[in-house]
Formats: structure tokens, C-alpha cells, sequence
């Protein structure tokens, strides 16, 4: 029977609808809130949606978002995907890229998927993009944007080439709320090579030395100025971490570091004791999420320009009036001493 | 370990972080304003690299440290006036660009290719190093793709610390989310680490090992293979620094007592 208008039709929307695939990881046995956030990305581009889930519990957290839309979930479960580790990682996104065939994959831009998705990218002739913070399609183009140069260049880009794999930051998109059900998911099986990796486990600072809290609200920002000579003339070293960590507790804030701050330890110097390279944000540090700042002792362009990128309202607190760096940069900035500024905020905030 | 590590680390690079950046279109894609008159530095996590690739080699005896810089050739001659000071290495060098607007598969291949190309190349000592990104494309991309394209199937990222053991065996701490460490341990060669700071300080200059670095990096550098490295497939249709100038209030002259209460007020707000 020849093919009637209506059915080119619906042939031809069939052939340029994108298959979206929302490749998540569980966490802990449940969906972390960057596969929430990554679910409201991908429902937003027009196409048909697939999601697929590795790592322990997936068919039950297919199940906690049966509500989504997905037309089909796949999963890959199983000891080898408990915890995250390059060759079974990338073994498993390669099974699901290769099952789920999406033209667009959004992924969230954690730490399991940042190690092993570009190279299943490559496994399954993909492109990836990663650190992406804005997506639009309109008409079967996708675009993206993402920071250059350590968030000193924004970007909007595309590709042509498909799949194009888009590993999204965490909070850009509010994480999805659906309705839980039974997402009737399809194990993927997963063929493994030799594993010469062996995961001994997690290692986490003891509970009240854990400084670094990304979901916090303030980030607390320590520059090497606590570490030099004060009015004194003397070292206060002790007294500026109490003065810290006593703000973190107070505050529940989530403390940076500067570079200068940090190296110090590395150089030998006497610095503050629950500081590390962790701590440290801008150039070679991470640029974390925060809705508040508050920056101390700091003089550079780091702290100020490169780390701060994504903290929306930022104050600091130094001793230089003309400091160049912070002029600009910060909302606010405050010139007094900051060891007897945070030793009465803390008073206020106890 | 008796035979050593052959370390391979991968770095380039990247305009002077001080240096005020200002997005150019040139014929070949989006570029930097006098990109080539730009100072340039040693990308820092690379950087960070391969002072810990130095400092395993001196560990593990036997082993050797090549580094594999893809960056126009007149740029690494000059970069290696310092970057030879630090640490003995083999130079093997790439020429291309260098430009944080290219595609990380193409400089992938690239290194891959170079990597290949060593002579003696032994592949059960292959350790190959390289920063966990660049302070230019700042993917974390590259590594993994290079990592593929040698058919290595153990990688590592935001690497920290690693240790060896006598049976070659090494451990390594990865950094993940909430200032965490991911511990495992891998039971040989090869594998690629994409390092984060590391735990080492930057190495004082030292000009002998600086001499001794020199004699290598010129042929090196004539010796360099050209490499066309572009934007790829990646079609940028707006590259620009967004106005992000706030009108900073400065706060002189008030008491502690009067900033205190109101940070304390914007806290709680």
C-alpha cells in the first residue's frame, strides 16, 4: 500500500525527533541531586527521552522517577558498579550509550561521570563537552555554553556530530519532582575486561574536620593574611583557626582557601592545620557554588575574580582600601581587621 | 620495583594568569587577542604533574620522565627557559596550537600519537601523567581520550597522591565531591593519572639540571611534528568575557561592632 501524506508525515517528525538520553548514577543507593537537576535539563529539550541508571539500586531509583516521561529505562547494576571506578564505569556508560543510541546525552558533571564518560565518549565514537551551564534547542539544534579559561571566557557552542554527550554542572536546573512507579526498567548487560583497579574505599575527614560542604549556603574565604605578623607584630596562627572554625560551626558556611594560603603548608611553613589543597578555590582550585561569600584576608586575583565566579553576593574583609581586586568583584568590602571582625561575628552568631 | 616507571606527562601551555585575557574571531575560530605575545606558563595542574612524575622517578629507581607539550614551537622554546629548571625531563614536542578554543579529541590524537612514537616504549611501565585540566579548555576531556587511545584500561583523576609498592603495585587518592578522597589501588602499569595539585611544592630553579634539560629541548624542538589542531567539530557562536563589574560599596572607618552586625544581619538575611 503506498505510503499516504499522513504517514510521511509522521515519518518524517519520527525521523527528526532527537532521542534525549538522560544518563544518571546512583549514590548511596539512591539518585544524588545532580541526576534530579540533570532529568529537568533534558525534559526541557524537545525530543524523546530515554534515561538510563548505573551503579547499585538503579532499577529501584528508575522506579523513584517512573513519573518523568522517559519512554524506556535502562539500567546496569550489579558489585562490579557499587563504587565508582574508570573500567567498570566507562563499561557500563558504553552498554547504556550503546542501548539508549540518544542524538543528545545530558549527564550531571560529577566526579564518577567526569572520570569515565569521555571515555566512553570515545568507545561509542561520541563527542563530549563537559561543564556545561546552559542548553537550548530549538529545531533540532542543540547549543551549549560553558566557561573558557577558567571562568574568565563564556561560550556558545554546538556540534553537529552525534551523539554529543553534555556533562551538566550541578546548580544550573532545579532538580526534577515526579511521581515514583514502576519504570519497568531493561537491565543492560555490561561485558567487563580485566580489572586491575581494586577501590579500598572512601577517604573522609573525621566529621569535625570536614571544612569543605558544598551544599552550605555561605563560603568562607581564608587568605595568607591570618598567617602573617598582626598589630602585634606577632603570629596569631592558633587564634585565626579558632576564630575560623568557629565561624564554619556558627555559620555553617564551607571554607576556601586562597593558593598563597595553601601552599604554605606544602612549603613547610607553619599555617593552619585543617587547611589543604581541598580548601583552595580559583585558578587551580575548584569554583564552587554558594549563594553568599565572604572573603578574608585575601589579596588577589583568585578568591576574587576566578573562584568567585559562582557565588552570588560576595563581601570581603581586608585591611586595603584600594585593593583592586575586590574592587569590582565584591558587593561589599569591609576595611577593619578581620581577626576582631570575625571574633565578634561569631559572638553575634552564638 | 627494580626495571622503573617510563612517565610520560602530558602538558602545555597556558596564557599567564595574571595576564588580562580578550576573546578575538581569527580565521581559524575563536582565539586570543595578541595570543602569541602573551606570556605564557607551564599549565599549573600539569605543572603539578610532572613535579610528582620528577619526584616518583627518583623514588622507583630506573625510571625516566618524558614530557609531551603540544604548543607552537617558538612558545615552548620559550616556556622551557624556566620549566627546564625544575625537573629532568626528555622534551617531546608537538607543533600546534595550543589554544584553549580547540577540540580535545584533536589534541588527544595528537598526544596519543606522540606517546606511541617513543622509542622503547614499553607499555607494562607506562605511567602517563597530565593535569586533571587545563586552565584553558578546563574540560577534564583530554586525558581520558588519551588514556583510550593507548588502550589503557585503569584512569585516574584529580589525582593527589600516589604510592608505590615494592611489587608495583601503586595506591592512589582521587579527589571527589565534599572534599573527599576516592582510595584505590591499581596492581600495575600501565595507567594515566590526570592529577590535581598533588602534596609537592613548585621545585626551586636549578641551573644544572636546567643545562642538562637544554640539550635535549633544542633538538627536541626542531625534531617537533607539526600537528593540526583546530576548533573540530565545535561551531562557537558567541565567545566574550560578560560584563560582571559590581559597584563594590567600601566600608571605612566604622567599628568592629557596626561590621559585625552587619555581616551578621546579610548572614541570617
Amino acid at each position: 500500500m503506498a505510503e499516504g501524506l499522513t504517514d510521511i508525515r509522521t515519518r518524517e517528525r519520527k525521523e527528526t525527533i532527537m532521542k534525549i538520553l538522560a544518563l544518571l548514577h546512583t549514590e548511596n543507593n539512591t539518585l544524588p541531586k545532580a541526576a534530579f537537576e540533570v532529568l529537568t535539563a533534558a525534559k526541557r529539550l524537545d525530543g524523546e527521552l530515554i534515561v538510563a541508571i548505573l551503579g547499585s539500586q538503579a532499577a529501584a531509583a528508575a522506579n523513584s522517577i517512573a513519573g518523568c516521561g522517559a519512554l524506556k529505562f535502562l539500567t546496569v547494576e550489579g558489585a562490579a558498579f557499587e563504587k565508582p571506578r574508570y573500567a567498570t564505569d566507562a563499561a557500563a556508560a558504553t552498554a547504556l550509550l550503546q542501548a539508549a543510541a540518544a542524538d543528545i546525552v545530558l549527564a550531571p558533571n560529577t566526579s564518577r561521570f567526569a572520570r569515565a564518560l569521555p571515555g566512553a565518549a570515545y568507545r561509542v565514537g561520541a563527542h563530549i563537552d563537559t561543564h556545561i551551564i546552559a542548553i537550548t534547542a530549538q529545531d533540532g539544534a542543540v547549543k551549549a555554553q560553558r566557561w573558557f579559561y577558567r571562568q574568565r571566557i563564556l561560550s556558545t557552542f554546538s556540534r553537529a556530530a552525534r551523539p554529543w554527550i553534555l556533562l551538566v554542572e550541578g546548580g544550573i536546573n532545579a532538580p526534577f519532582e515526579g511521581t515514583a512507579g514502576s519504570a519497568n526498567a531493561e537491565a543492560v548487560a555490561v561485558t567487563l575486561g580485566d580489572q586491575r583497579t581494586t577501590i579500598n574505599g572512601i577517604k573522609a575527614p573525621a566529621a569535625d574536620a570536614q571544612t569543605i560542604r558544598p551544599d552550605a549556603e555561605i563560603l568562607f574565604v581564608a587568605g595568607a593574611g591570618w598567617t602573617k605578623k598582626q598589630k602585634d607584630g606577632q603570629y596569631h596562627i592558633g587564634k585565626a583557626g579558632s576564630l575560623i572554625q568557629g565561624f564554619l560551626t556558627m555559620a555553617k558556611a564551607s571554607l576556601g582557601s586562597s593558593k598563597s594560603l595553601v601552599d604554605l603548608k606544602s612549603e613547610g611553613q607553619e599555617t593552619l592545620s585543617f587547611m589543604s589543597h581541598m580548601n583552595q578555590v580559583g585558578q587551580t582550585g575548584s569554583t564552587p557554588r554558594h549563594q553568599k561569600g565572604l572573603s578574608t584576608c585575601c589579596h588577589g586575583e583568585e578568591p576574587h575574580a576566578v573562584g568567585w565566579r559562582f557565588i552570588t553576593e560576595r563581601r570581603a574583609l581586608n585591611l586595603d582600601a584600594n585593593c583592586g581586586w575586590a574592587q569590582g568583584k565584591a558587593d561589599v568590602v569591609y576595611i577593619a581587621d578581620a581577626f576582631e571582625v570575625v571574633a565578634k561575628i561569631n559572638a553575634l552568631l552564638g | 620495583m627494580s626495571t622503573g616507571f617510563q612517565i610520560v606527562v602530558c602538558g602545555s601551555l597556558v596564557p599567564d594568569p595574571l595576564q588580562t585575557l580578550e576573546p578575538v574571531t581569527t580565521p581559524q575560530g575563536p582565539g586570543l587577542k595578541n595570543e602569541t605575545m602573551l606570556p605564557s606558563v607551564l599549565d599549573p595542574w600539569s605543572a603539578h604533574a610532572l613535579f610528582e612524575a620528577a619526584h616518583l622517578a627518583k623514588q622507583v629507581a630506573g625510571s625516566k620522565v618524558w614530557l609531551v607539550s603540544l604548543g607552537p614551537k617558538a612558545k615552548l622554546q620559550q616556556l622551557m627557559m624556566t620549566v627546564a629548571q625544575k625537573v629532568p625531563f626528555e622534551l617531546v614536542a608537538v607543533d600546534g596550537s595550543a589554544s584553549g578554543f580547540t577540540d580535545a579529541h584533536l589534541v588527544a590524537a595528537a598526544l596519543a600519537d606522540a606517546i606511541l612514537a617513543l622509542p622503547g616504549l614499553d607499555k607494562s611501565k607506562l605511567l602517563v601523567f597530565g593535569g586533571c585540566a587545563s586552565a584553558s579548555r578546563d574540560a577534564s576531556v583530554t586525558m581520558q581520550l588519551v588514556c583510550e587511545r593507548l588502550g589503557i584500561s585503569e584512569f585516574f583523576a584529580g589525582v593527589d597522591e600516589i604510592t608505590v609498592a615494592a611489587d608495583g603495585s601503586f595506591r592512589v587518592l582521587e579527589r571527589i565531591e565534599g572534599g573527599q578522597y576516592l582510595d584505590s589501588t591499581c596492581a600495575s602499569a600501565p595507567a594515566v593519572l590526570a592529577w590535581a595539585t598533588g602534596n609537592l611544592p613548585e621545585p626551586p630553579n636549578n641551573p644544572q639540571i636546567g643545562m642538562l634539560n637544554m640539550r635535549g629541548v633544542m633538538p627536541a624542538l626542531q625534531k617537533a611534528k607539526p600537528a593540526a589542531i583546530g576548533v573540530g567539530g565545535l561551531a562557537y557562536e558567541k565567545v566574550e568575557i560578560p560584563a560582571q563589574k559590581r559597584a563594590t560599596r567600601i566600608v571605612k572607618d566604622a567599628s568592629t561592632d557596626d561590621i559585625a552586625k552587619e555581616i551578621v544581619e546579610w548572614l541570617k538575611a
